[in-house]
């Protein structure tokens, strides 16, 4: 009856100190060192935040989280008070995003925490590492439906990386430190601190550092030699390869690593959405981006490959389309930090477990010795290069005399240019941004890829901006996503967070709308928004209304005109509200379900893949 | 579809069996039987999960169990490497004129009668699935009016721990 076993102690042993976590969390070497001093709960909370280097929170206070706002008033540790709790946990995960800290947010309990589920799903599906402190009703009353209760432990389990209900007030810095840990070590994600009432009242003794007590938790950083060395011998043997890059090569800080790793070897690259900006866009050997939107080459390199080499992704059915058709004569050497992605959707002839940093620089060693160079690759080239040529990404004016929404897209990616931040809501724009605006840096693209949340942009970029307020943020937003979280913009009006809004506004639902074009026989049901045909609301007013500047453009000739005035304008938040044609597609598509041969390049445009083979 | 004997060690904290619970049903992965108990050290509880499953199905859920924070380590036990018990309380109809025979059949199994009524017995018996079957396939003649049955527990055989041995790595 040994307790804790030596297992556990050896695992403790191994579990990273809070010095490190909390250096890696404020980006600094410096750690901090409070001697046991008396206070509440919630002042320990307070302070917990404070010696983990937290410098922002987004958050609403409400009855049950209310003791905490106290010591927060005169706390280091800004505060935002934002105008919906789904906009404080979307700005904790843009700042997260851009920065690549742990965002934070805070709500009370109840309906202040159920309305931090979304955001919180969505920093599951991307892996951000946010950290979402809730209120909870005192510990007498949990489990009486006590006023604003609800299971957020139970009803976040599926969503986070963890979570925690704090028992008593004197686990409060072990927890705060322990969640800090989980959210941004290993493959990061979103943790939950629910925190009873009574526990923020009552007396207790803060003391830092803690010891984190997580026997559980080891992941694997260090990739296995033997699996690097088979990679290396395949990727010498492959004439196809394919490096399909994922976002956990940008969330490694893997790229200068990957760049080498890419032209040491010659190997073409895709990078998925969640990984723009992971490999220049202009790098001659990027193809651009897999999937249902991807580029010909990239989807046909895919198709053709006999060797993916497979960094930080998770073969997302957007990527591979229908999953028995997918790279059918590729091999698949996959890494991943997390285990439970290997194997889970396509077999892994060489699964690597690491993270992406270390298996890129192990990979570039190993093939140092092997390096083939561009020469076994020719042919490749020669029909990649091809494919480029005859299918580039391209749209159409439109005949109607409307705006084309991938035209001013386009120009705002032209006139911000690739040290600007762009954050795209989700539908047709996000996947316009995502190929008409050229990603040359990490940490440039931000979108919601897993979830796919609507009325992400707006809280996104507000984050955003307040992690990085030196550099330019645009949002590129929908007008159906914009009327879901532009409440926002007030928050960023009060607070300086001077970000930009184009609002692509076609009117419509319009990705919704495509389909129902594509698959519904143009049955438009319930996808007019009204935006167009009764200007409700009128975007202008409403940002003027928010506190911002609003911009109106309507043709092409005042497009570059309208993104020069919001970008002379530093001091107050800016909407532009393009109207722009309905019936604009995205194009290349993989529809749905359909296996990615079936790619179409434009509407009844199909490029044989067969016949291109040469 | 094969019976995966899953060990799962995982820290004695409040809802960690509805996190590893949860985590079956959200992955759509069966589970036949499920037990949960303290070990010999009162940090550590034991989940003995038995599943359905063809391998690579298998291999995902012991990955996504391994990534649960709480779950210090799982180990497969193989049948024949392992004894594996379940515990059986029937309530058999059992009148005058059937008690002989009934009791009988507890002698056979090496069951025992726990309770007795004058219309019913209520027997307890401890082994693996198959005996139980059989027990049960026995008394249903008699008539059974009501039964519990346990999840399974297991244990390896010889003098090795699974607190000390490899853990299930699959990778």
């Amino acid at each position: 009856m040994t307790r804790p076993t030596p297992e556990t102690l050896a695992h403790r042993a191994s579990a990273a100190t809070p010095a490190t976590v909390a250096a890696a969390v404020a980006g600094t070497h410096a750690a901090v060192t409070v001697s046991p001093t008396p206070t509440t709960g919630a002042g320990s909370l307070v302070r917990s935040l404070e010696a983990l280097g937290v410098e922002v929170a987004f958050g609403i206070p409400g009855g049950a989280i209310l003791p905490a706002y106290d010591p927060l008033f005169d706390s280091k540790v800004r505060h935002i008070l934002v105008r919906h709790e789904q906009g404080a946990g979307h700005a904790a995960t843009g700042y997260a995003q851009a920065t690549g800290k742990v965002g934070v947010c805070i709500a009370t309990s109840g309906p202040g925490a159920t309305n931090l589920v979304t955001p919180i799903a969505d920093a599951y599906m991307d892996s951000v590492p946010i950290v979402a402190i809730t209120g909870q009703v005192a510990r007498k009353s949990i489990g009486t439906d006590a006023f604003q209760e609800a299971d957020i432990q139970g009803i976040t389990l599926p969503i986070t990386k963890h979570n925690f209900l704090v028992q008593n007030a004197e686990e409060l810095p072990r927890i705060m430190a322990e969640a800090f840990h989980l959210a941004l070590s290993g493959r990061p994600g979103p943790v939950l601190v629910d925190v009873p009432k009574d526990i923020l009242q009552a007396q207790t003794t803060f003391a830092w550092p803690p010891t984190l007590d997580l026997p559980g938790y080891r992941p694997t950083l260090h990739p296995h030699g033997k699996q690097i060395r088979e990679a290396a011998r395949l990727i010498a043997q492959s004439r196809r390869p394919v490096l399909y890059v994922g976002g956990g090569v940008l969330k490694a800080g893997a790229t200068d690593g990957l760049r080498k790793l890419a032209e040491l070897t010659g190997m073409p690259v895709i990078t998925t959405l969640m990984a723009l900006g992971a490999f220049p866009d202009s790098h001659p050997q990027h193809l651009g981006m897999p999937g249902m939107h991807g580029t010909v080459p990239a989807v046909y390199a895919l198709q053709k490959s006999d060797l993916l080499v497979v960094l930080g992704a998770r073969f997302d059915d957007r990527v591979t389309g229908k999953l028995d058709t997918f790279a059918p004569d590729a091999k698949v050497v996959h890494a991943d930090i997390d285990p439970a992605e290997i194997g889970k959707n396509r077999h892994a002839d060489v699964p690597i477990v690491g993270d992406a940093r270390h298996v890129i620089d192990e990979l570039i060693a190993a093939v140092s010795g092997t390096a083939t160079g561009t020469g076994a690759y020719q042919a490749w080239w020669h029909q990649l290069d091809d494919l480029r040529e005859r299918y580039p990404l391209g749209y159409e004016e439109p005949t109607d005399g409307t705006l084309a929404p991938q035209y001013v897209i386009e120009r705002i990616g032209k006139l911000a240019g690739p040290d600007a931040i762009y954050v795209a809501g989700v539908g047709q724009h996000q996947m316009w941004a995502s190929q008409f605006i050229s990603y040359e840096k990490p940490g440039t693209w931000l979108n919601s890829g897993g979830a796919g949340t609507m009325g992400y942009a707006v809280p996104a970029a507000m984050g955003a901006k307040v992690g990085r307020p030196g550099t330019t943020v645009w949002a590129i937003d929908g007008d159906g996503c914009f009327q879901m979280t532009n409440q926002e913009l007030a928050t960023c009006a009060l607070e300086g967070i001077p970000v930009k809004v184009a609002v692509i506004n076609n009117g419509n639902l319009g990705m919704v709308r495509q389909w129902q074009t594509l698959f519904y026989e143009g049955r438009y049901s319930n996808t007019d928004l009204g935006t167009h045909k009764h200007r409700i609301p009128d975007f202008v007013k409403l940002a003027e209304a928010l506190g911002c500047i609003g911009l109106r453009c309507e043709s092409k000739d005042d497009v570059d005109k309208t993104i020069q005035a919001a970008m002379e304008i530093n001091d107050a938040p800016v909407v532009i509200d393009f109207t722009v044609g309905k019936d604009a597609m995205v194009w290349p598509m993989v529809p749905a379900g359909t296996s990615n041969d079936e790619i179409m390049f434009a509407r009844d445009v199909r490029p044989n893949f067969e016949e291109d083979d040469l | 579809m094969t019976k995966h004997t899953l060990s799962v060690l995982v820290e004695n904290k409040p809802g960690v069996l509805a996190r590893v619970s949860g985590l079956f049903s959200r992955r759509s992965f069966n589970i036949d039987s499920l037990a949960v108990g303290e070990t010999e050290n009162p940090d550590v509880s034991r989940i003995t999960i038995v599943v359905n499953a063809e391998t690579s199905p298998l291999e995902q859920v012991t990955k996504q169990l391994n990534k649960l924070v709480n779950v210090l380590k799982i180990v497969e036990l193989d049948p024949v490497q392992s004894v594996q018990r379940e515990l059986l309380l029937v309530k058999v109809r059992a009148d005058r004129s059937q008690r002989a025979q009934v009791l009988e059949t507890v002698e056979l199994f090496r069951a025992k009668v726990i309770d007795v009524a004058p219309d019913t017995l209520t027997i307890e018996a401890t082994g693996n699935p198959d005996k139980l079957d059989a027990l049960l396939r026995d008394l249903e003649p008699y008539g059974i009016k009501e039964m519990v049955q346990s999840g399974l527990v297991a244990i390896g055989r010889g003098s090795r721990s699974i607190t000390t041995g490899p853990a299930l790595r699959a990778a």
